[in-house]
Parts: structure tokens; sequence; C-alpha cells
């Protein structure tokens, strides 16, 4: 065995050290795990949260109604359609973006439990709220982002996240594009013996909670009405998953949670050639497929975000319309934001027809922008990369190849994609090697993808598996 | 020659291309995983040699020497045409041509 391979091989007993949950304790035979006990049993209830979270400057964001963004996606609906869009303007909290909510309870945790610091693997808005959060609550911080290619070019919006996880105090560790990242990161965890700050424990899933909390509180006090549907941006699912739970714990009436994220579609997100070839890093199909369909390939041995277990619809837009967006809502609202937060507004802009006017529909979240991370930068970024930059309709678009921006917004449309490939594809990789399934198993699969156990016996025998009634 | 105690960066090599991991696209397979940071330099020394760093955190890293006093010169990126159109588009389709 060489070094990467031993350090491979101690991974779980370097991750049980660095984080205090006993997963184990949570396994069910043969495939299933006790999800809600996991997380009821990390010991933070929603007031608790809100209280940390607001002991630390993180919450309480304006939801901001975009009335011209309105006013403009109903000149492309049918009559009496067009719903109002809102957007949680969650750029305003410390660091600039809701990851600040995950990491003030990642981060009062670790040090509750006596950790002298935080470590997070991540190249997106997390590391420099883990960054803030350290700082403030006075932990170590290291963050570890694949941040270039093997030619040393790096992506502009995470040379900025970069600077910011700097700005905050933190050292940040920047790698050459790889899955190996992973190891790295053990290496790390087990050198300095900090708290795993991953995104996936249940605190980093109860701290958005309380985002899908102020949605429902902020829309009946702001619209005086609940919102038909929330669209969020999907990539590891701890979004969406933290929101809907939030909603659920505040009301019992229907919201609709739609996920939704940046197509790109044929580009390898371990492929140093691709790498520098997409202009999100985030909030991208890459992340938001594979996390959906197997939610426990992150860092933690059961991840507390589990997204198809909330999602009602999953929907996908261009990179063109996403930069489309982004322009649209510095030039008819006045509010600058950077370009992978405004996925979902992208996607909203296009749902808002399938809605009666009178209803409202919430963007659920806006990230800081600056240098790297605006779309002027990447879009010139591309145009450097070799990438073809033209208006048209957005369906031409050709992820790591082209970017077309719609040449109107009535060309801005969210495309569904089929939750039942999801829901199968879970259900198959959940049961691979595994033998006669138990009753049990079948409980937690029919949990796994919000459908009930007739609908896992259909799938399970389509792929052939077998299972016990009792 | 960079001064002992002054803030570098440095580059090191995690994984030669042999030690890569297995189901990893080919383009990246065939290169190094390189790692950079930033610290203070430990001892006296050349950019290109091999030195040692204390970096924020209080660890110990090793790799080559780069530079002295590393900046951030990322920027909003050239003109880009494309977006004045785009505000064009959004505020003619909303207002009007007036």
């Amino acid at each position: 065995m060489n070094e990467y391979q031993k350090v491979m091989a101690r991974r779980s007993q370097i991750m049980k050290a660095a984080i205090d949950v006993d997963y184990d304790a949570y396994e069910i035979q043969n495939i299933g795990f006790d999800y809600e006990k996991m997380m009821a049993d990390a010991g933070y209830d929603l007031d608790a949260v809100r209280k940390i979270q607001w002991e630390n400057g993180v919450g309480g964001t304006p939801l901001k109604e975009l009335k011209n963004i309105t006013a403009l996606a109903r000149k492309f609906a049918k009559p009496g359609y067009g719903a109002r869009i809102f957007i949680k303007d969650e750029a305003l909290n410390d660091s600039g973006s809701f990851k600040a909510r995950r990491a003030a309870l990642s981060c009062h945790h670790a040090k509750k439990m006596g950790f002298k610091g935080v470590i997070t693997a991540t190249s997106g808005n997390y590391g420099a709220a883990v960054a803030s959060q350290a700082a403030k609550q006075g932990l170590k911080c290291i963050v570890v982002q694949e941040c270039y290619d093997s030619k040393g070019i790096g992506q502009p919006e995470i040379i900025e996240k970069a600077r910011a996880c700097e700005a905050y105090g933190a050292e940040v560790i920047q790698l050459s594009v790889g899955p190996e990242l992973f190891y790295t990161f053990l290496k790390l965890l087990e050198e300095s013996g900090y708290f795993n700050a991953s995104l996936y424990t249940p605190y980093a899933i109860q701290g958005i909670e309380t985002l899908g909390v102020e949605i429902v509180e902020d829309a009946l006090r702001v619209a005086g009405k609940l919102p038909k549907a929330v669209i969020v941006t999907n990539a590891g699912g701890g979004n969406l998953t933290g929101t809907a739970r939030g909603i659920r714990k505040t009301t019992d009436k229907k919201i609709e949670i739609i996920a939704a994220s940046v197509n790109l579609a044929g580009l390898h997100m371990a492929s140093d050639v691709d790498f520098n070839r997409k202009s999100f890093t985030t909030g991208h199909t890459g992340f938001g497929m594979p996390f959906m369909t197997n939610p426990d390939r992150s860092d933690v041995p059961r991840s507390a975000a589990r997204p198809l277990r909330y999602m009602d619809r999953y929907v996908t837009v261009n990179q063109g319309e996403v930069f489309f967006a982004t322009e649209m809502l510095a030039a008819l609202e006045g509010i600058e934001r950077g370009p992978a937060g405004n996925t979902s507004l992208a996607a909203a802009f296009s749902l808002a027809r399938e809605y009666p006017a009178d209803e409202i529909i919430v963007v659920q979240e806006t990230e800081y922008t600056g240098a790297g991370k605006h779309h002027q930068a990447q879009l010139d970024f591309a145009k450097k990369m070799g990438i073809e930059v033209r208006f048209g309709n957005p369906e031409e678009e050709i992820p790591g190849k082209s970017i077309v921006l719609p040449d109107s917004a009535g060309k801005i449309q969210a495309r569904d994609y089929d939750l039942d490939r999801a829901r199968k594809s879970l259900i198959r990789r959940a049961t691979e090697g595994v033998g006669a399934l138990t009753a049990k198993d079948l409980v937690f699969l029919a949990e796994e993808v919000n459908r009930d156990a007739e609908y896992v016996k259909a799938v399970l025998k389509e792929l052939g598996k077998e299972w016990e009634e009792r | 020659m960079i001064k002992k105690g002054s803030w570098v960066r440095i580059k090191k090599t995690v994984l030669r291309p042999e030690e890569r991991a297995e189901h990893i696209p080919e383009e990246t397979k065939k290169v190094q995983l390189i790692m950079w940071t930033k610290g203070y330099l430990l001892e006296d020394a050349e950019v290109g040699s091999t030195v040692k760093i204390k970096t924020p955190t209080g660890r110990i890293e090793e790799g080559v020497l780069l530079e002295e006093n590393p900046a951030f010169r990322h920027d909003y990126g050239a003109f880009v045409q494309e977006i004045l159109e785009i505000r064009e588009i959004v505020k003619k389709e909303l207002f009007g041509r007036e």
C-alpha cells in the first residue's frame, strides 16, 4: 500500500475522531439508518439554532419583492398568470451567503465540544462562511479547496473565495483538480485534530432550517400569504433539505419545494480539462444529480442532506440563462449579486408564469458578488478558455463549448428533470450487492424517495430484487 | 534571497501520476496532484528551493518556494459587450423602446 491507500484505509477512524456523531448507532439492517433520530440527537431545536445564529451575525435577512422582474415575467405569461417573485437576500449574512447559517452552528458545536479548530473541504461560499464564523467564535480554521487545473490556471470564482477565507484569517490549502482532495483533507484532520465542519453533518443541515422558517414568516408578514413554491439552488442537497425541513416545522400547508441547478451535462467533475470549461463551480448538475441519488457519497458516513426526501420537482437552467438573470437583477432591481446564487432566480423567472398572478413564489437565496465572482469576470474567463459566447436560444447551449445568452427574457426556460429517474437510481444504488431486503429496508427506501411502499416494490421488481413482506 | 519570517507562497506535489486514484479521467490521472499554500518562511531561501513554512494555524508545511508577499490579482475581467446588450434587452422588453 502506498501512502495514499494507507490514509484512505484509515478513513473511518479519522472521520470518527473529527465529528462527535456516533453514526454506527443509527444503522438499521440491511441498508437503512434512523435519519430523524440522528437529527434529533444533534441536540439543537429551532429556537436554540436561531439564538446561536442571531448572536453570530447570521439570519434575519430581508425578503424582497422583485416587482420589475415580476412585471417582465408577466409579459411572457398568459393573462392572469405570473406569480409575484420574492427573493430572500441571503447575501446580507456575514460572509455573504446562506452558508453562514450552516457554519454558525458547526463552529458553535465544535467550540462546545472543545475542538481547537475547524476544517472544511469546499471550493464554495461555505469556506468563507466557516472562516468568518471561526474568526468570530475564536477557532482556528483550515479550508481545503480545489482551485486550479494542473497548469495552475485558477477558476476566478474560487480564487475570490480563497481571498475571502484568508481575509477572515483562515489557512487556505489549494489543490489542483481531483477527488483525492479528500486524501489531503483526511491527512489535515489527522494532523490537526480539528472538527470536521462538513456540509453534511446534522449541524450543517439544522443551521439551514431557520431559512425555511424565516421564508414562511417573512412571506406572511410581507405578502400576507404563504408561497406556492420555494425555488432552491441545488448542489450537495443540504440547502434544499434544511430549507424544506424548516418549512415543514413551521406550517402544515403544502409549499412546493423546487430544486434548480445549472445544467453542466457532459462535463466531468474530476476532469483536469473540463474544470475550467465551466462557468459555475457550484449549484450545478455535476453535484446536484449524484448527491441526490447517492447522498452518502459525501465526507461523512451518513449525510444529513437527503434532498430526494423533500424535492417536489427538479428543474435545470443553462449557464447563459443564469448570467442573463444576474444582469437582469442588477439592471431592473438594483441588486448586484453573485451569479451562482442566481440559479434559482433564473428558474423562478420561468416558473412564475405557471402560477396565477395573485400567488407568490420565493427565490430562496442570493450570494455576494466581487472580483472573480461576477458575471463579467466569468464570461470574460469563459471566452479566454475558448468557450463561444453568443445570443440565441439557450436550448442550443453545450456545456464546455458554448454559453448561449437568451436574446429575449421570454426565452429563459426551466427544464424539468424526471424525478422518477432519480428515485429509481437511488433505489438501485442503495440495494446494490444486497440480497433479500427486509421490511425495514422497504420503509427506509420509501422515506428516501418520498414515495409509498408500493412504489418501492414496483421499482425493486424492475430491478429483479427480492424482499420479505414481514 | 527571501528573508526568514517573510510571508510566502509554496507549492508541492501531493500525488505523482502513478499514485493517483484509480477511477478518475485519463487527463487527470496523467498529471500530478498539486497543492499551494501560504505561511511564514522559517529560514532564508531562494525562490525555487525546497523550504519549510509556518502556516496561520501553526502547522509546518514543506514545499517549493514560489514567491514573497503573494497578492490576489483576480479582477472583474475584460469588458464584455454582451452584458450591455442584456441590459438593453430587459429594459426594452419591460419599459418599451422609449
